[in-house]
């Protein structure tokens, strides 16, 4: 997998290893091996720590994310990935008695820093959480509270975006009908696809996928997989996964966590086949975790 | 041997469960057996719309509407008080304290609800009365506003503790859902986890009024005891709690004045079962609304 004819890869036919640009020397995994699939970096981490009280659950996590592809984050639990991807929103910041160091950049601006506002954050890096939590409103305001509290009050505008956004969700079909009733009186796949279509319509650039999939059955979850690989066209997306046989259907890239560590990061083909860290291995063929 | 033991076991339990139940028909039929008397007399029509209450004059008058009247001027006073103080504590409490405000606030609202009525009737009588009477040069400080007051005070307790279980029964998910998609703290709060909780928030509301509404030590010692259509919140009242405490011990068993003091307790029996029925009515929505079933 060293040489991988880039030209070759779908949407990748002006793209070279040369062409990679990025915090030079800070990601050495994503610079030197030239070994993640996608264009330069949207989101960059580096050298991030992250603390609960005084227990440390990331060390020195420096990683980045193509724009438009999809990063799976795996490791078992307790390994911090979803401190990580919690980091990126600033939800962390709803935890009392953490504190952090380091940087995440997005297209360039450190999101971690004071300056930043939150509030404008989360609207450009939307999340998907574990298990499917629409509000107890009907399907129509849980998909329109994120317009609204964002002030936007033009009826048309807000009806157009929520129907636009449950399209892209795939759940325009089942729920056309349905848009009065209460979103708690949908199915849980069909719960999580509007929790998806609700974070959609604040219009994102960056969708976190903290174990979407975790409550839900196999056919929901081979339609969260499929909408994700949709969504990839227009957004960047990471995505945290439990299951390896998920990360290795929906990603692009794959970082390997373990125990607060980031161990490797590389295209999700070649971290499968031929995983570099001793430890990677012994993740991904069930020796542990 | 032992089947039998288990059967006995379960007879007794059974038996000790149910006895709640005979308690509640024992009262209500004691209730219904010696207030339908007065009926006989006074109309029902006559009893509850009747403006004099004179059970002792000769002939007697039995109109309690200035005894309901009162009930309704306190607890609805009451509430003025005690929804914003114990709604407010409870946002306070949820939403901005600290874990060392909470140790100390919660412990504080429970030892309110904790003081028995008469330390508040006493304080009503001895502090607030005078207070009110110079402050607003009444007659005499013992009137509506006073009780309302009191009563507010007392049902706070009741109204903060449910009303903070509400909100803590809004699953932390929908607190996250909206933060992620970019609202504020007030947003979160206003749109999400107050709707959520509202009908939760409603039943401490109502358990709220259902306290007040049946508090009667208090109300004999603050509200002044005239059994007069009152005018404004100055007028001492006489709620139906008062009139009853007041007059059972010098109306003879089984005169009408006695059973028109039941039917009394009848009617306030039948509101505070409605308030009952209603909060627990609506707390299960609450429940269902939130997924948390049952």
């Amino acid at each position: 997998m060293h040489n991988v004819d880039y030209e070759k890869q779908p949407g990748m036919e002006n793209f070279h290893p040369s062409l990679v640009k990025g915090p030079v020397g800070i990601n050495m995994n994503y610079m030197g091996e030239a070994d993640v699939f996608g264009p330069e970096a949207k989101i960059s981490a580096r050298k991030v720590n992250f603390y609960y009280g005084a227990k440390r659950a990331l060390n020195n996590i420096n990683i980045s994310f193509s724009p438009r592809r999809v990063t799976a984050i795996i490791g078992p639990s307790g390994c911090g990935k979803s401190t990580f991807i919690r980091l990126i929103n600033r939800m962390h910041e709803l935890v009392p008695g953490t504190r952090f160091e380091g940087e995440i950049l997005i297209d360039g601006l450190d999101i971690l820093s004071p300056a930043c506002d939150a509030a404008e954050l989360r609207k450009r890096v939307g999340m998907v959480f574990q298990k499917p939590n629409p509000f107890p409103k009907t399907v129509f305001e849980n998909v329109a509270y994120g317009l609204e509290v964002n002030g936007v009050t033009d009826k048309h505008l807000i009806e157009e975006k929520v129907v636009d956004s449950l399209k892209k969700a795939a759940l325009w079909g089942e729920i056309k009908d349905r848009l009065k009733d209460s979103a708690l009186g949908l199915s849980g796949g069909q719960q999580q696809r509007l929790c998806i279509a609700r974070c959609l319509a604040v219009s994102p650039e960056v969708i976190l996928f903290d174990e979407p999939c975790a409550s839900l059955d196999p056919i929901s979850t081979a339609k969260i997989e499929e909408l994700i690989l949709t969504l990839k066209k227009e957004y960047t997306i990471v995505i945290v996964t439990h299951n390896m046989q998920q990360a290795a259907r929906v990603s692009d890239n794959t970082a390997f966590f373990l125990m607060g560590d980031l161990i490797e990061t590389g295209r999700t083909d070649r971290i499968f086949k031929a995983p570099r860290d001793k430890r990677t291995e012994d993740y991904i063929t069930g020796r542990f975790g | 041997m032992n089947k039998r033991k288990e059967r006995l076991i379960k007879y007794l339990f059974t038996a000790l469960a149910f006895s709640s139940l005979v308690f509640l028909i024992g009262i209500v039929l004691v209730l219904f057996k010696e207030a339908l008397p007065i009926f006989g007399k006074v109309s029902l029509k006559a009893f509850l719309l009747g403006e004099s209450w004179y059970p002792t004059s000769e002939p007697p008058e039995f109109g309690i509407l200035p005894l309901i009247l009162a009930s309704l001027w306190v607890t609805l006073g009451a509430l003025v008080i005690c929804v914003p103080i114990g709604v407010g504590s409870a946002l306070y409490l949820h939403e901005l304290a600290g874990p060392r405000q909470r140790a100390i606030l919660k412990p504080v609202i429970e030892i309110l609800a904790s003081v028995p009525s008469i330390v508040y009737g006493f304080f009503g009588m001895v502090i607030l009365s005078p207070f009110l009477q110079d402050t607003f040069e009444l007659p005499i400080g013992l009137c509506a506003l006073t009780t309302s007051i009191i009563l507010g005070v007392m049902a706070t307790p009741t109204v903060a503790s449910i009303a903070e279980d509400a909100l803590s029964y809004v699953p932390r998910s929908f607190r996250e859902a909206s933060f992620a998609v970019g609202a504020d703290r007030w947003q979160t709060l206003t749109k999400v986890i107050i709707p959520a909780a509202g009908s939760g928030i409603s039943t401490a509301i109502i358990l709220g009024m259902s306290r007040a509404i049946g508090e009667t030590m208090t109300v004999l010692m603050v509200a002044g005891g005239a059994a007069v259509i009152p005018h404004s919140v100055f007028d001492p009242v006489r709620p139906m709690t008062a009139a009853i405490a007041a007059e059972m011990g010098e109306a003879p068993v089984g005169s009408d004045h006695y059973n028109a003091l039941f039917a009394i307790a009848l009617i306030l029996f039948l509101i505070t079962f409605v308030f009952n029925i209603a909060a627990e009515f609506i707390s299960r929505r609450f429940r269902l609304k939130l997924g948390l079933s049952r």
